[in-house]
This record gives structure tokens, C-alpha cells and sequence, in this order.
């Protein structure tokens, strides 16, 4: 069944179809459709779910975290300072090993105050331990928080699914719904090996000495290992389900392209258009849509970077002192590799400047220019 | 009225609290009280060390370890996660301390609260952080000596009334407890068990190694604080009607503050300043208990 829904009730109803047991969420711009239409859909009966309307976001991962414990399927969503309050129960849920599903719309960190596109507010918390999906439309949002929910209960860590404010969050667009029982066939109800019990009584989440702490963290290193491969995989099931399928990343028109645009989220839509039409003036250019962010797919992005003269990164995100994060990831996972491109780090964008196609057209061009780039970080339409 | 203490023992031997420590003794009696049947939440406070270290737990029961700020909120989360399953029968007891529970933890307490969770939830308060080597809370004692507290600027200001802060939530059962009235305690963990939403017990336990009194002394000076009317026990009913259960005696404050090496630098002035307090406080207790009218 197609429906015309805005980003944020996609998500609503993707937590729906997983059949969410246990909601806990606290409002804030522009995450609020997603937790105002569960709360019709708890009213109305459609979801057998308790939604606890918490005082804060902090709360709100601290119930999905302990009703995980507990076996029940948890969803929350939140945005930016929400998602920054929760910062130390991320820690928890990761740690905890507990398959929590977040869904955080992208929204600029104050001050000043900002509610527009801004990816900073997630990939602050990329080593708090939670695989991120960073999607780009509608239709990616609901299907990702389903495929959420089947890769954190195959690897026992929390997932979060990231899209830009406004852009996706307030934009309706066509969506194909799946019917319910295909959701049921492809995400059975959570099992979990462990849980809360009182006929098996037993200590989660203790005091852990130094002779035990390490292997606890490198045991979540290789979920996050496993997770590279969980994640394709789940995405080829949903993809014979249901007729669509994303990648860890996407790599269009890069086999035989001397220069790669890298993108996140909505700005791969208009960089779709942008590599059309600069292949139709002869310029072999590639687009490459990282989707999966944590665990970094290092390998993959190789594949198809591999050989390119120069790759251009659009980040609307920064690392103070660093630069865009996820030019930095790119440098960081191929830097032992042979014939990695040179990398063009672009900062645009930030707080929910739009980024157009002309600006992206402008960059491409003006990256193939340059024999090398001006420095490692830069900005692109600062108005100083 | 009598009670029978339970002798099921659902917190084992082995636990890692200190001699004559209040907070194990409460818990001990508390799972008394409520059987297997129960799943405890422990914030950040000393009980995360006293049920020992991985792979060890001192308790019979399961125990979801959470951050510091958060028993209200992961109680919440167990209780909700329970009732979606169909269980309505186990019970959920959050067990914080008092930083747990009057600073850090007073948000999701209060948010728990508002919402009526069906949890209990018990503060042992050792007025102050004493797991951490005894910093003031906002539970400690008028010009007690803490570590952040020195003698020579000892803790301004009264504790804060945790229990008027849950009736004034409505909360359906708010009441004091002491490790010093194993009979009273017993019957309130009980008592709240029975009754439906956010059930909140503060129980005195004191600590010897934070209060500077020797081991053997906990139930003497836990006694004589509700002697002395300094920590009073009574219960609320649904935020309206107040029940005070034990009769002090009428003993000063300063046979209760003289027992303890955290009181030993108080002046004649100050001893006097806190018995006005107590009796001040105690009076505004029988007023709300309608023991006494009100008299202008």
C-alpha cells in the first residue's frame, strides 16, 4: 500500500510494523510527528505498546534500555540536545548489549539555537558503541528501522537511524507501506537469550574488574565486525521481501570514474542529478552514498574508491580542530591502502543551509581543478 | 502491631558492605518483605558494590545495575516491559541511595511519580555520598561534618523533606522507615507492595565509617534519631493524610547528635538552633497528622 507521509510518520510507522512493546520519548523539534503519531496509534489500538511520555530524554533511553533488559522490543526517538542528554546511557545501551532502536532527526547543536539539518549532533556520539544508518529518503527511513530492529537483535547492539531535519523529517513523499504479516515473517518477535528473570535470578550491568572490563569491549568490537556483514545481509533479505534494497553504501556510476562524489543522507538526492548531468558534458564522475556509518564499512568504500584520482566528501557535520567527519573516516580507513583518491573535504551546509545541486555542481568542478586541495578542511558558502 | 520477619533470606552472605552498615540491613529486610518474586534497580550508591563484582551477586533476586540519575526511569522501563508481557504480578523495587534519590535522581523519581509507575521505590539514606568517601548531599544534616562539608563551614541548611516532595506529587504511599524498627519496615514494604503506582519509603540507615560512630552503634543511633524526633516515622496516603507510627520519647537532640563523631565540632548555640528545628518540624508533623489542632 502506497501512503504520501512525511519523514517523521514514516518512522512512526516503521516502529509500528516492527510491533514496538515498549515506547519512551520526550518531544523535541522536528523528531515530534514521529512520537505524536505513536501516540495515536497506542490510542487507537493499532499498537499493543506501553508509550511512557518521560520528562526527559535522558529517562527515555534509561526505560528503553531497562525494558530491553527486560524483553521487551524498545523504541525511541529524539534529535540533537535530546540526543546529547542521552549521551551517557548510549554508553549504557551499547555496553548493555541491548538491541535498542533510535531513530534521531539531524538537527544543528546549540548555541545559537537551531532546529534546521545538521549531522554534528550524531557523529559526536559515533563511539558510544550503536551502529548508525544515515538514510536519504522516506521510504528509507521506514525500511531502515525495520531492518534496525532484525540487524540489533542479530548482534545484541543498539542502532540508530539518522536522518536530515526538514529536508526528510517535515517532506511528504510517496512511501510503499508492506503489509503487516511480511513485516511478521521477515522481523519475528524478540527472543532475547538473556533477560530479566526472576526464576533466574541474575546481576546485569555490575561492577566488572579490571581482569574482566577489556574483553567486554572487545567482545563488542566484533559484534560491531560481525554487524559489516549482518547488516548487508539483512538489507538482501528485505531486499527479496520487499523489493528494495540500499547497500551498507551505494556506489553509482563508480566503476569506471576518475573523480567520486562521497554523500550522507538527503544530499545524495540532488547529488544524483549532479553526476547525471555532468556525465552528459563527458566528466567521469561518481557518486558513492555512505548509508552505514558505524561500523565504518572501510573495506567497501574501498572497492569503490579504489583507483579514483580524487574523492569529493560533502560533510554538513564538523569536528572542531579536525574537519568534516566523514572526510576524516575515509582518510582514516584507507590510509594503509594502495591508490586511495586524494580526498577533497567539503564543510557545507551546517545548521540547514540548503545544498544544491548548483553548489554541489560548483564543487565537483572546482575539486577536478585543482591539483590538489586548498586545505584539509574546506568551507563552502561561509558568508565572511 | 507485630510482624513476623520472614525467614527467607534473599540477600546471601558474601555481600561486600561495611560492619553495621544500614543500607544492607534495610535491603536485607526489604527482600524479606517482598520475596522472589521482585526485581531490584540499583542506581550508582553503595549497593552497586555491596552485591559484589562480576560474576558474584549477594542477592536472590535479578538486579538491573543503572546510571546514577536513572532508578526512576529504568524501574519504569522494567515495569512497562513486564505489563506488555502480561506480567503484573512481579514487583519492581527501585533501591537508591540518598544522592540517588534527593539530587542527581530527583528528576526521573519525580517524572516516575508524576506518571504513578506501578514501582516502590526506597531511598536508604545515609546522608551523603558516602560510597564515595562522604560528600554532602542534599540529605545531610544541618551542620554535619562531610568531607566537601569541613568543621570550619559545615552543611548549611536543613535537609530537603523528600516525603513532602512525593506527597506533593500524590503519590498513593510515601513513608519513613528505620533499620532501627525491623517490624515497622517490614510491614511498609508490605503495605506498598499491596497498594497500586509510585510507592515511595525513605529509610534511615546509618553508616558508621560516614556518621563516625563504631559499628555496633547503627540500630542504637538509628533509634535514638526517631527518639529524639529528628527523623520521625510516619507514612502518606495518597499526598493528603499523614500517619505518624512510632511515639518519640521526649529525648533532646543532642542525646541523638552526641553519639556521632560528624556532630562532635557543634557549639551549645548550634544544638539549640537544630532542636528548634526538630521541634518545629515535629509540631508542623503533628498538624498534618491532626494529632494536635491547629492553634493560632
Amino acid at each position: 500500500m502506497r501512503k504520501v507521509l512525511m519523514g517523521n510518520h514514516a518512522a512512526s510507522y516503521a516502529a509500528k510494523l516492527s510491533r514496538v512493546q515498549v515506547i519512551a520519548a520526550y518531544p523535541i523539534t522536528p523528531q515530534t510527528q514521529i512520537v505524536e503519531e505513536l501516540s495515536e496509534i497506542c490510542a487507537n489500538g493499532e499498537l499493543d505498546a506501553k508509550f511512557l511520555k518521560v520528562e526527559s530524554e535522558h529517562s527515555a533511553m534509561a526505560c528503553c534500555i531497562a525494558a530491553s533488559a527486560a524483553g521487551a522490543r524498545s523504541f525511541t526517538a529524539t534529535s540533537a540536545q535530546g540526543l546529547a542528554l542521552m549521551h551517557e546511557l548510549l554508553h549504557w545501551a551499547a555496553a548493555a548489549r541491548l538491541p535498542v532502536v533510535m531513530v534521531n532527526v539531524n538537527r544543528a547543536m546549540a548555541p545559537g539555537w537551531s532546529i534546521w539539518a545538521d549531522q554534528t549532533d550524531s557523529l559526536a556520539q559515533r563511539d558510544t558503541g550503536w551502529i548508525q544508518l544515515y538514510v536519504e529518503d522516506n521510504q528509507e527511513v521506514l525500511d531502515s528501522v525495520i531492518q534496525a530492529y532484525k540487524i540489533a537483535e542479530e548482534v545484541s547492539l543498539p542502532v540508530m537511524v539518522c536522518y536530515d531535519a526538514f529536508f526528510l523529517s517535515h517532506t511528504y513523499e510517496p512511501v510503499d507501506m508492506p503489509d503487516q504479516a511480511d513485516v511478521d515473517a521477515f522481523l519475528p518477535s524478540f527472543k532475547p537469550e538473556f533477560k530479566l528473570d526472576t526464576d533466574n535470578p541474575r546481576s546485569f550491568y555490575m561492577l566488572v574488574m579490571p581482569d574482566n572490563y577489556i574483553e567486554l569491549r572487545f567482545k563488542i568490537q566484533q559484534a560491531m565486525d560481525r554487524t559489516l556483514h549482518v547488516a548487508a545481509d539483512v538489507d538482501r533479505q528485505f531486499g527479496k521481501k520487499f523489493g528494495r534494497s540500499y547497500g551498507i553504501c551505494e556506489a553509482i556510476l563508480c566503476e569506471d570514474a576518475d573523480y567520486v562524489l562521497v554523500t550522507s543522507c538527503s544530499t545524495t538526492s540532488p547529488a544524483r542529478i549532479v553526476i547525471r548531468n555532468l556525465r552528459e558534458r563527458g566528466l567521469k564522475v561518481g557518486l558513492l552514498k555512505l548509508r552505514l556509518f558505524r561500523p565504518f564499512p572501510g573495506e567497501e568504500v574501498y572497492q569503490h574508491l579504489s583507483g579514483k584520482k580524487k574523492a569529493v566528501v560533502i560533510d554538513r557535520n564538523i569536528s572542531f580542530g579536525k574537519g568534516g567527519i566523514f572526510a576524516d573516516e575515509l582518510r582514516g580507513a584507507l590510509a594503509n591502502k594502495k591508490d586511495r583518491p586524494i580526498f577533497y573535504s567539503y564543510v557545507t551546509g551546517l545548521g540547514g543551509r540548503d545544498i544544491t545541486t548548483e553548489a554541489l555542481e560548483e564543487i565537483v568542478l572546482e575539486a577536478i581543478d585543482s591539483p590538489t586541495p586548498e586545505s584539509n578542511i574546506i568551507w563552502k558558502g561561509v558568508k565572511i | 502491631m507485630r510482624t513476623e520477619i520472614p525467614r527467607e533470606e534473599l540477600m546471601l552472605s558474601g555481600h561486600l558492605a561495611c560492619q553495621g552498615c544500614g543500607g544492607a540491613l534495610a535491603m536485607r529486610l526489604a527482600l524479606k518483605a517482598l520475596g522472589k518474586d521482585t526485581i531490584v534497580v540499583i542506581p550508582a550508591c553503595c549497593w552497586t558494590i555491596i552485591s559484589g563484582p562480576y560474576p558474584y551477586s549477594a542477592l536472590d533476586v535479578p538486579i538491573l545495575h543503572t546510571a546514577f540519575e536513572t532508578a526512576g526511569a529504568a524501574a519504569s522501563g522494567i515495569r512497562a516491559a513486564l505489563d506488555i508481557q502480561g506480567n503484573t504480578h512481579t514487583k519492581v523495587l527501585a533501591w537508591a541511595g540518598d544522592g540517588g534519590t534527593f539530587d542527581i535522581g530527583l528528576q526521573s523519581l519525580s517524572g516516575a511519580a508524576e506518571r504513578n509507575e506501578d514501582i516502590i521505590y526506597v531511598c536508604y539514606d545515609n546522608e551523603a555520598y558516602m560510597n564515595t568517601g562522604i560528600q554532602r548531599s542534599s540529605a545531610t544534616p544541618e551542620k554535619a561534618w562531610t568531607t566537601t562539608t569541613p568543621e570550619k563551614h559545615p552543611k548549611l541548611g536543613p535537609k530537603k523533606n523528600m516525603v513532602q516532595i512525593l506527597a506533593g506529587h500524590k503519590a498513593p504511599y510515601v513513608a519513613t522507615a528505620s533499620v532501627a524498627y525491623p517490624e515497622d519496615l517490614i510491614n511498609k514494604i508490605k503495605k506498598a507492595a499491596s497498594v497500586f503506582g509510585t510507592k515511595f519509603i525513605h529509610i534511615l540507615a546509618p553508616c558508621p565509617p560516614g556518621w563516625r560512630i563504631s559499628s555496633e552503634q547503627s540500630i542504637e543511633v538509628a533509634r535514638l534519631a526517631t527518639e529524639t524526633k529528628v527523623f520521625p516515622i510516619y507514612e502518606v496516603f495518597n499526598g493528603e493524610e499523614y500517619r505518624i507510627n512510632i511515639e518519640p520519647k521526649q529525648r533532646p537532640v543532642i542525646d541523638y547528635l552526641r553519639t556521632q563523631g560528624r556532630f562532635r565540632h557543634l557549639s551549645s548555640a548550634d544544638v539549640e538552633e537544630i532542636q528548634k528545628r526538630v521541634d518545629y518540624e515535629w509540631k508542623r508533623l503533628l498538624q498534618k497528622a491532626m494529632i494536635e489542632p491547629f492553634s493560632a
